[in-house]
């Protein structure tokens, strides 16, 4: 059962990660961790910096393939 | 996991060390020679398409724990300990250590594309046999190690991309020359794709009624994801995804409708021209409205249609109806044309080698790389499964009736436009066939007519509806499950033809802006439309070109796009020759100037013939001199109706020579370039190149 619970977390990271959505909660505990008392994206805010990031530009942006 | 890591050090011996894990290895490799036997060796009776599957998955097995081992071990000396980019800058945004199998997903869904499905379908006129020799070949020895070199060379160099290293190593010319060479692969790639699609709709009221409604799916859930319910992107997807069935379903009677069916049947031409304007509005719109909710819905569904027709393949056994080789490796084929050598290599393109990947692999995906312990499961792993994924579409080509194929393959010019008169050119060909099983076929997918429909996504969905229906809803579903193929290979294909028009724009603003700095402002709109409407203009130019050419379009373009395709990853393995030398293990760099140096001998060979070869059909010169000749004379060839579509086709042929022309140039120097480096580099007596790690990093 636990075993199936930790696959099923994965299977859902990977689905976000493959759209360029990293894992919100890894983002949270990183910032307060390692920059307390620093402002915290929203998961509104942080969504749409990834959107942004990931379609936003750049030349080095190639995201997907032919 | 803490044991797999340690497997992947140093240090320890290739061999399996327990007798279980002798035997066992062993095992694997004979029922893979077994089945590969079979595949190859049986003459005269069907072949299950299950045998192709055991000897792939044995193949990939063996080359995974031997061949991909050797390289981390020996070739690169992959240490997990030493820290990564994602570990020494973690930011919790890009640079995120993560775990190795969520990574493998999101590195396999930035490779895996159309190309793999539309290759090895386009490959099946040879017979199944090539076309599953050059896979299994092809990604053991280039395209993985070349995934797997590139992804540990970046990870290695704080995640340049591949631009940058070839700057930074072996000089700022090549480095400019890669970059504009990239950015024209770029242009024939999204031209190549759009005209699948094109192909795929022109004429087809039901197919273009679905691509056409996932406009607004798109649209509704970007704002559901904008403003509704922000970052749930499952809720988002799961109702894209209810709506785009929805949507195949109303294709239906909308295709039977007197009223709406009009409304959404287009000719070649015209598509053609409503694919640019969407091309543009698409990469100006804001990203959230429709390129990230396209994104996803195509990402899940690609997924999904891969997981599905796996499982499908695997329940339903289809024995595979094309003979092993066909006649036509000599060059006559109807799909394609061009021999064996070097065409089938240049047609398969991405399944066994993609240069492409090489851009990919030295962009997101080291920059969340844990540890070096997992670049072998993400680099040579995720093609590998790329590779899987190839055969796979090769096996649903190959479970059609060969007639079929041909029938769908063959340019109007070869079979006419009735049933009547295909069947009796491909029952000519060898393959026989009646009108009814023509117009049966048609029926059977909900389409007013199966001939001349090349590009390979439509093969492919027949070939998929042929396999899943006889999982799922049996002969009624046939025409939902085609058009579901049709739909999904037409949204993926538009969202990569939306962000590579984008990419394409930064690169244009990129390289226009070192002359006209006023350019590389990507924040204000005039150079934004400008630039964005040179991209599409570029890749427009030869999408339409490809639409109205006299032999398809397809057996034009793909050649192109195969032949850019292969010659990038000539170049990104050169840049990994490169670096073996300046790390001084030259006497490993076998591993990458093999393949290196086949793709050479395949991409030059293939450039000139597609220049020189006296015959029209392959050499681009040829074409144009026989027009030029008619025109000289007064005359008109099909399907030119006036001296002016003569002269654009001319034109048009000379352009497509000078683009090989630029191919062969840009790969030959990065060759001279990598040849004078790594001579440099063998005769200093220490490693000529840094990595990140020997800097000290805050």
């Amino acid at each position: 059962m636990r075993y199936m619970h930790k696959a099923w977390k994965q299977a859902v990271r990977a689905a976000r990660l493959m759209v360029g959505v990293p894992d919100y909660d890894a983002y949270v505990a990183h910032r307060r961790a390692v920059h307390p008392g620093e402002p915290v994206m929203t998961l509104a805010e942080f969504h749409r910096d990834r959107v942004n990031r990931r379609y936003g530009g750049g030349a080095d942006r190639v995201m997907r393939c032919c | 996991m803490a044991a797999t890591r340690l497997h992947e050090g140093s240090g320890h011996a290739l061999a399996p060390r327990t007798m279980t894990g002798r035997i066992g290895w062993a095992a694997v490799a004979l029922t893979g020679a077994v089945a590969l036997g079979v595949v190859a060796l049986r003459r005269g009776e069907t072949v299950n398409a299950l045998w192709i599957v055991v000897a792939a998955l044995c193949v990939y097995a063996v080359a995974y724990r031997f061949y991909a081992l050797f390289i981390a071990r020996r070739v690169l000396t992959v240490d997990p300990a030493r820290p990564t980019p994602a570990v020494r800058r973690n930011d919790g945004l890009d640079f995120v250590p993560t775990d190795r199998n969520v990574l493998f997903g999101h590195h396999f869904a930035a490779i895996a594309g159309a190309g793999p499905l539309v290759g090895p379908v386009l490959a099946a006129q040879m017979g199944y046999l090539p076309g599953t020799l050059w896979l299994l070949v092809g990604v053991v020895f280039a395209g993985a190690v070349q995934d797997f070199l590139i992804l540990t060379f970046s990870t290695r160099r704080d995640a340049r991309s591949l631009g940058d290293m070839i700057r930074r190593e072996m000089g700022p010319v090549p480095g400019t020359i890669a970059l504009v060479g990239v950015l024209m692969i770029m242009v024939i790639l999204l031209a190549v794709l759009a005209l699948v699609v094109v192909k795929a709709l022109a004429g087809s009221p039901w197919g273009t009624f679905t691509v056409f409604a996932t406009i607004p799916i798109a649209v509704l859930m970007g704002v559901y994801g904008r403003f509704i319910r922000p970052g749930r992107i499952a809720e988002m997807s799961a109702i894209g995804f209810v709506l785009l069935m929805a949507a195949i379903v109303f294709g239906e009677p909308v295709a039977h409708s007197p009223v709406l069916a009009p409304l959404f049947t287009y000719s070649g031409p015209a598509l053609a021209l409503i694919l640019m304007g969407y091309g543009f509005v698409a990469s100006v719109v804001p990203v959230w409205l429709l390129l990230a909710p396209r994104d996803y819905l195509s990402t899940f569904l690609k997924i999904g249609v891969i997981a599905g027709l796996a499982l499908g393949i695997l329940i339903v056994r289809p024995d595979l109806q094309m003979p092993a080789v066909t006649k036509f490796i000599d060059g006559t084929g109807p799909a394609f044309s061009g021999a064996l050598f070097p065409f089938l290599f240049i047609t398969i393109a991405c399944g066994a080698v993609s240069g492409f990947h090489a851009l990919i692999a030295s962009g997101t995906t080291p920059k969340m790389v844990a540890s070096e312990g997992d670049l072998r499961a993400i680099g040579y792993g995720a093609m590998l499964t790329e590779s899987f994924v190839a055969v796979m579409a090769l096996i649903a080509a190959c479970v059609l009736d060969p007639s079929v194929y041909f029938a769908m393959n063959a340019p109007a010019a070869l079979i006419g436009t009735t049933a009547t008169e295909a069947a009796h050119a491909i029952s000519t060909m060898g393959f026989a066939v009646t009108p009814d099983m023509l117009d049966q076929i048609a029926r059977d997918v909900g389409e007013a007519t199966i001939l001349s429909r090349a590009g390979g996504a439509p093969t492919l969905a027949v070939g998929m509806a042929h396999i899943l229906s006889r999982v799922l809803g049996g002969q009624a579903m046939m025409a939902f499950w085609y058009h579901f193929a049709i739909l999904f290979e037409a949204l993926f294909i538009l969202t990569t033809v939306d962000a590579g028009t984008r990419v394409a724009r930064f690169m244009i603003q990129d390289l226009i802006g070192s002359v006209v700095p006023a350019m590389k402002d990507t924040s204000r709109l005039g150079p934004n439309l400008a630039a964005t409407a040179l991209a599409v203009g570029a890749w427009g130019y030869f999408l339409y070109s490809g639409v109205t050419d006299p032999l398809g379009g397809i057996n034009t373009l793909w050649p192109l796009f195969g032949i850019s395709n292969q010659m990038l990853a000539a170049i990104a393995l050169t840049l990994s020759t490169v670096l073996l030398f300046k790390m001084k293990r030259q006497r490993y760099t076998w591993v990458t100037i093999l393949p290196t140096g086949w793709l050479l001998i395949c991409t030059l060979t293939a450039g000139w013939q597609k220049m020189f070869d006296p015959n029209p059909a392959i050499g681009f010169l040829a074409h144009a001199a026989r027009f030029a000749d008619a025109r000289d004379e007064g005359r008109l060839l099909a399907p030119a109706k006036t001296a002016d579509e003569m002269g654009r086709i001319i034109l048009n042929d000379r352009i497509d020579a000078a683009l090989c022309a630029f191919f062969i140039a840009v790969v030959l120097a990065i060759l001279f370039y990598g040849v004078v480096n790594a001579r440099a580099a063998l005769a200093s007596d220490q490693p000529t190149t840094r990595e990140t790690d020997d800097a000290v990093h805050a």
